[in-house]
């Protein structure tokens, strides 16, 4: 999986530079949030502007870095979800679980 | 004019065919020109309903054997539309697992449930070489 990862602050911000987050590639956005609460960062930010399908594996590797980052006393929110991305967490009623916001610079004004 | 449309696909055990098989999905119901629905979201939803049972036989049923097939079938037969995914395990109880209320932080247990929400019919039965979930929606 492509991952751009940008470092603002104590706050990371990873940038999903795919078009599909599904069982073949969701595991490596895990093992990536994995090596940043390894290294102490724990406030992350999820942009899936690239996005535009999600099925339950993606949704479970974010559900992971939610509760991993919440673990450690940080948080993870996402930013700029697809119109049909966003229907995924309604459908699933995720969207009650995680901050969701329409830009980066408002999800970083969030911290 | 018939309006009967079936697509076989058969691709090795491995997860990196599903984004072939989700988009010959997408493709599949943009070309369904007398759908006077919303194609988009039925395309998306059609996708998500096909990958996750792709994924679901890849990895379970098949075990990640990548010596194995997943053979997938898609038609269409006026406004009904049949899915059906052929794994070559050994079953499961799949009844069991789309009552599974997956809690909010829960990381898996929401791809069976999914299928169940947007397909009208999901039976899974015994095939000539292992198990075949057959799902069927009616497009209004």
């Amino acid at each position: 999986m492509q991952l751009n990862i940008v470092e603002q602050g104590e706050i990371v911000k990873i940038e999903v530079q795919e078009e599909r987050m599904d069982a073949h590639n969701s595991g490596d956005l895990k093992e990536q949030m994995l090596q940043l609460f390894d290294e102490g960062k724990c406030n992350l930010i999820i942009d899936l502007t690239a996005v535009r399908f999600v099925d339950s594996s993606g949704l479970g590797a974010l559900v992971s870095g939610f509760k991993n980052a919440s673990a450690r006393d940080g948080n993870l929110k996402l930013c700029c979800l697809q119109p049909q991305v966003r229907s995924m967490f309604e459908l699933t009623r995720l969207h009650r679980v995680f901050e969701i916001f329409t830009s980066v610079e408002e999800t970083m004004e969030s911290f | 004019m018939s309006k009967q449309i079936k697509i076989d696909i058969t691709v090795p055990n491995q997860t990196r065919y599903l984004a072939v098989i989700g988009k010959i999905t997408e493709c599949l119901v943009h070309s369904l020109g007398y759908y006077s629905g919303d194609k988009t979201e039925l395309a998306y939803q059609l996708n998500l309903v096909v990958t996750e049972a792709t994924a679901n036989a890849m990895c379970h049923a098949n075990e990640c054997d990548p010596s194995k097939q997943i053979k997938v079938s898609i038609s269409v037969a006026d406004d009904l539309l049949k899915v059906c995914v052929f794994d070559q395990g050994s079953g499961f109880d799949i009844s069991k697992l789309a009552k599974t209320r997956a809690k909010d932080t829960d990381e898996g247990g929401r791809g069976v449930p999914i299928i169940y929400k947007l397909m009208d019919r999901v039976d899974y039965v015994k095939s000539e070489t292992g198990y075949v979930l057959k799902m069927t929606k009616r497009l209004h």
